[in-house]
């Protein structure tokens, strides 16, 4: 898997998935739903974002329920990875589930502004920013070969399609 | 090496003897799915195009917007009924939250169920493992009735003494998070016994195990007849609660574990009151509220919303008489279901503040970004509404 490089944009700790998409726009199409990410937090997110994009964020990101749509207005609006301190469980998987490389990356939040340049290399378990003067790496955790098989597919299903296990 | 509860359940489902860390690709007992993300399971389970494993162990309910709040709800709602009768699957349309139907009609003591909402970890009250999980594995369990699961280290939380009156199990709930921290059983799963449990009626298990998706926690499930720990388990820690200590507890926004003492709060104006969901919606929650409500009449400036869980403890409340209760006090009855607690009625304008017996007061969650949104007790959130401001139960309650 190629490593990815796109503009981080940042959030704090605890991002809930009700932040991440409010409840009441959860029967929405897919299509129009994505307009509300983070409407709590960071009304006309979904307009700034550029496909290609990185998430950057603190402590248990995706905490709360369950919903897919979490992962997925991100993914429809071009998020191209996620990389917070930890992540809770669900989303994790979901995320996953959805063909989204993300990643636990420890010391990196406090490291990163928004609009820097980010290079994520899922594979390696390594992450670069691009400063104006020079660069920094940081270590992430790597994940396992099956689930890196799975993003590469672009989710579990298409991976199950493709004769995956 | 010893079993925790989760060891046992998952080495069974899955057909190998299993310890914290070992993945097992477990068999399930159940597969749930709802409203607020059928339309994603429904989405996944066609493209896998495998057919459904076994409809009699699948379910589908309808909970979250009802009656349909909106053209995409009933969008949403015809979608899931035709998959469920194409399917033969079964189908709970607008009878209640999906926890509390499957509390009733189908989860026994052992089970692994899967179910497409984070509450699933409820059914640890009963001694089943319950766990959420997104739309494409839920539809993936429901095509093959299998999933992946890492089996979580067990925190053991240790209950001992009694509670005092007027402090309920959701205190001990709000305590537990408050105490872990929101992530602070993240891959883990909380198994709770001791002493102390003996004295938590079964509803009052499943309030607590409800909550502890609230520490990020995979389940929480209660220790109850066969479904106990070998006595060399191994646990990654333990927390011992003192019952006798637990004080009516309030979280406060925007966060779940942002937990105090009622009495911290007193005098906190409110403009509504919830009681209801899947964590406080079933008859005893009823109960303890309309104890508080009897006679009395809630506050000029709060509008009170008690929502029962099901139409089974709607049905029971009204021949209880509490139903009349309520209604005579002042509130507004509302249909079984989800109701307030994720804001599919009853929403709040910016500013308003509102005290529920519900899980969750992330910021928007029941509203505007800046409503305001406290979890208490039932007891607790019906004492609030006559006063029109928070109160601590045990400086005024009705014991």
């Amino acid at each position: 898997m190629k490593s990815l490089r796109g503009t981080a944009r940042v959030f704090g700790d605890n991002v809930d998935t009700d932040i991440i998409i409010p409840a009441r726009h959860l029967v929405l199409p897919l299509e129009e739903m994505k307009a509300f990410a983070m409407e709590p937090v960071r009304p006309g997110f979904a307009a700034e974002v550029v496909p290609g994009d990185v998430i950057v964020a603190g402590r248990n990101f995706g905490c709360g329920s369950s919903r897919e749509q979490a992962p997925a207005v991100l993914r429809a609006l071009g998020i191209r990875a996620i990389v917070a301190e930890s992540f809770a469980r669900i989303f994790f998987r979901n995320a996953i589930n959805l063909g989204i490389p993300v990643l636990e990356c420890s010391g990196l939040h406090g490291a990163v502004t928004e609009g820097d340049e980010i290079e994520v290399d899922p594979a390696e378990g390594a992450v670069r920013v691009h400063y104006a003067d020079g660069s920094a790496l940081f270590e992430a955790t790597r994940l396992p070969a099956f689930l890196l098989e799975v993003i590469r597919d672009g989710g579990l299903i298409a991976h199950l399609r493709q004769g995956g296990a | 090496m010893g079993k925790t509860i989760v060891e046992r359940i998952l080495s069974r489902a899955g057909g190998a003897d299993a310890h914290a860390g070992d993945i097992v690709d477990a068999s399930v007992s159940y597969v749930m799915t709802n409203d607020a993300v059928g339309e994603l399971t429904i989405k996944a389970f066609e493209e896998l195009g495998r057919g459904m494993w076994d409809p009699g162990r699948t379910v589908v309910i309808l909970d979250h917007y009802i009656p349909a709040s909106s053209p995409n709800a009933a969008r949403v709602h015809a979608l899931l009924r035709r998959f469920a009768r194409n399917h033969g699957a079964h189908l709970f349309d607008q009878t209640g939250v999906c926890h509390q139907i499957m509390l009733e009609q189908f989860v026994r003591p052992g089970d692994l169920v899967i179910g497409t909402d984070s509450h699933t970890c409820t059914y640890g009250g009963v001694g089943a493992f319950g766990t959420g999980v997104g739309s494409t594995d839920g539809a993936a369990a429901m095509a093959t009735g299998h999933l992946w699961l890492k089996v979580p280290e067990t925190v053991r939380i240790e209950l001992r003494g009694a509670l005092r009156p007027n402090v309920s199990a959701k205190d001990v709930a709000l305590h537990l998070v408050g105490t872990l921290g929101a992530d602070g059983a993240t891959y883990q799963a909380l198994e709770l016994g001791g002493p102390g449990a003996d004295g938590i009626t079964t509803e009052g298990r499943c309030t607590i195990c409800n909550m502890a998706i609230e520490a990020g926690a995979k389940t929480g499930i209660f220790e109850t007849g066969d479904i106990a720990p070998d006595p060399d388990a191994v646990y990654s820690r333990t927390i011992t609660v003192e019952l006798e200590v637990v004080e009516p507890m309030i979280a406060i926004p925007y966060a779940v574990d942002n937990v105090r003492p009622a009495r911290d709060l007193a005098g906190t104006r409110i403009d509504q009151a919830f009681v209801g969901s899947c964590t406080n919606g079933r008859i005893e929650d009823l109960r303890a509220a309309a104890a508080q409500l009897a006679g009395k009449h809630v506050h000029p400036r709060v509008r009170l919303l008690v929502t029962p869980a099901s139409s089974d403890v709607y049905l029971q409340a009204t021949t209880e008489g509490l139903i009349e209760t309520f209604i005579r006090a002042g509130a507004i009855v509302c249909n079984p279901g989800c109701s307030a607690c994720f804001g599919g009625q009853g929403m709040l304008d910016a500013g308003e503040v509102c005290i529920g017996s519900h899980n969750r007061n992330f910021r928007g969650r029941m509203g505007h970004p800046d409503a305001k949104v406290y979890l208490a007790s039932p007891e607790t959130v019906a004492l609030s509404a006559i006063a029109g401001e928070i109160v601590d139960l045990t400086q005024g309650g009705t014991p």
